[in-house]
């Protein structure tokens, strides 16, 4: 959906359900998987119809992924960092075990 | 001097002169201001790295690299350089989640409580400047939810901070002076744009017309005029654009409008909304601060003194958090309420501050020259605030449609707060933040009130969701565990 119109000095690795990429650093979660044409992050709560990022900003709670084992994270407000595990939630988020 | 950065929310001071929030140009212009007077200031900031969204990522971009982000985002280079040489501690990715004026020894106290890096802590400040800027109004039309429909600003935050444009076939949509200004930094960027959809409506030209004498000595107008002919010589620009619908099975894959009578259709791969910008207010409105409509501009903003005082008198509200008036207006606005605050703290300081507020606020009102103009040329079009189509959906978050909200309004529901209860409108992830405007619109359409007398969702925090366990982890005052227990016992 999107793309980089300059080079980057350094990348990361990072996982999007399971499918490894090498991405900018500084940069969020949610510019990171735009980046690399990934737009549906999540399935909506109630009608589970494809959502994406849609402010970037902080403000909508669109780009709610699973980060390293934590649901409902904002995309959008995190950090890429090297070795992160980014999953695509479907519906609300569930009861973690041992919470 | 330089600002001293912190990077665990644990080695906060217990207490600070003044917290701001927020590392816009009104946050940062407070807390190089406060820490000059000699405040001991605090900037807690959602966001990682200073700027807002106006100057989002300043301290990276730079001419040479992103030339076309303009010469009215480079002004940002010399509020980023006072602060940071500031004599300010400044914590990023801070999410202050609750405020709570209180009292410490007969003294107004506020108490803070923030998260950062999924740990949580209080802080104590005798004075806050509230600096949570803007954030775009919704512009809900069908299929606004499908991927490949975003915001304007969001693409203009993806343009400054990861130099990321959108891949084919783009239209952007809608009124105000980011449609533009956005269209030519888009094609600048090498972007292919194929159309802007305009939806000012006609009529606002006329009712604009008063105002525009003091518009003509704004800095704003040459520009603003430069950047309609440039668009409109690259780019088909449709005008008085009544309806938007976007297509897609599981993303958008064109856009049905109506300009000038007739229907068209384009297909698109990617579509950008914006309909203006309104104060983010969620950390006011939790906070307990009165909150007023402003008609012109159409959306609830805080109740402030010229100085920025909110209704509780230890919190200051600057910059477009406090009322739309942009970013130039909105570091003027930092720099007053943060000496109004320090007048508080130190009364005995007058003579020192007392020349610098008249000096501010001065230039405030030459900044603030031509505002109504622009407020009534781009006040959005009533068919995108309060929408007739009855399948669109309002609220994202809980996917209720305008067709539901009218129903429940037609049936004299009193207030956005009981129609949250019956449709649960408002009570997704967001927290309302992107349907209040909506709801509060559409209520008055129906039953024929002011959206004064509608209102807004009453807040609650925290204002963003925040881990059990960070909550668990924070100590107990005594006031909370009579509250749980019925206990007076001294225990904290």
């Amino acid at each position: 959906m999107f793309r980089r119109i300059d080079k980057a000095t350094d990348t990361v690795a990072i996982t999007f359900d399971g499918i490894p990429m090498r991405v900018d650093t500084e940069q969020t979660v949610s510019a990171a998987l735009l980046g690399q044409g990934i737009s549906t992050l999540r399935k909506s709560v109630v009608g589970d119809r494809p959502r994406a990022p849609y402010c970037l900003m902080g403000v909508c709670f669109e780009c709610l992924v699973t980060i390293d084992g934590i649901q409902n994270r904002q995309a959008c407000m995190t950090i890429v960092r090297d070795g992160m595990a980014i999953s695509s939630q479907s519906g609300a988020r569930a009861l973690d075990e041992g919470c | 001097m330089t600002l001293r950065k912190i990077d665990d929310v644990h080695r906060l001071d217990r207490e600070y002169d003044l917290a701001i929030i927020g590392a816009g140009p009104a946050g940062m212009a407070a807390a190089a201001e406060a820490a000059a007077a000699g405040a001991r200031t605090i900037l807690l900031d959602e966001n990682p790295a200073p700027g807002g969204q106006i100057y989002r990522s300043i301290e990276r971009n730079s001419p040479a690299r992103r030339a076309f982000l303009g010469k009215d985002y480079w002004k940002g280079k010399d509020i980023l350089k006072a602060f940071l040489q500031c004599d300010a501690a400044y914590l990023p990715q801070a999410l202050v989640w609750s405020v709570e004026q209180g009292e410490t020894d007969g003294k107004a106290s506020v108490e803070l409580r923030v998260s950062a890096g999924g740990k949580s802590s209080i802080v104590h400040a005798r004075r806050v400047v509230f600096a949570t800027g803007a954030m775009e109004r919704p512009m809900p039309v069908r299929g606004w939810t499908l991927p490949g429909v975003m915001t304007i600003g969001a693409a203009q935050i993806a343009l400054k901070s990861s130099g990321l444009v959108p891949d084919g076939r783009v239209v952007l949509a809608g009124s105000g002076p980011l449609l533009y200004l956005f269209a030519d930094q888009l094609l600048q960027a090498g972007g292919n744009l194929v159309a802007v959809l305009d939806t000012t409506p006609r009529s606002n030209w006329a009712k604009a017309l008063p105002f525009l004498p003091p518009f003509l000595v704004s800095p704003y107008l040459l520009k603003g005029l430069a950047l309609l002919v440039k668009v409109r010589r690259s780019v088909p620009v449709f005008t008085g654009v009544g309806t938007i619908e976007v297509f897609g099975q599981d993303r958008a894959s064109a856009i049905r409008f109506q300009a000038k009578g007739r229907t068209e259709e384009i297909d698109i791969d990617s579509a950008f909304l914006h309909q203006g910008v309104v104060p983010n207010n969620s950390l006011a409105n939790a906070t307990g601060c009165l909150l007023g409509w402003n008609d012109r501009q159409k959306c609830f903003q805080p109740e402030l003194d010229t100085r920025g005082r909110s209704s509780l008198p230890a919190i200051y509200v600057a910059g477009d958090g406090g009322g739309i008036g942009g970013a130039l207006v909105a570091e003027v606005g930092g720099r007053i309420a943060a000496l109004a605050a320090c007048l508080d703290l130190f009364p005995e300081k007058t003579r020192q501050i007392g020349p610098l507020l008249a000096k501010h606020e001065k230039r405030r009102r030459v900044l603030s020259r031509g505002r109504t103009f622009i407020d009534t040329l781009y006040q959005p079009a009533v068919a995108f605030r309060a929408p007739t189509d009855l399948e669109t959906i309002a609220c994202r978050c809980e996917e209720v449609t305008v067709g539901a909200i009218r129903d429940a309004a037609a049936r004299n529901v009193v207030g956005p707060n009981q129609l949250k209860t019956m449709l649960r409108c408002g009570m997704g992830s967001c927290q309302g933040r992107m349907c209040t405007a909506t709801i509060t619109e559409i209520l008055a359409d129906v039953q024929q009130r002011s959206p004064d007398d509608i209102g807004t969702y009453r807040l609650r925090t925290p204002i963003k969701p925040v881990p059990l366990r960070e909550f668990a982890s924070l100590p107990l005052t005594p006031d909370a565990v009579q509250a749980v227990t019925g206990d007076h016992s001294d225990r904290s």
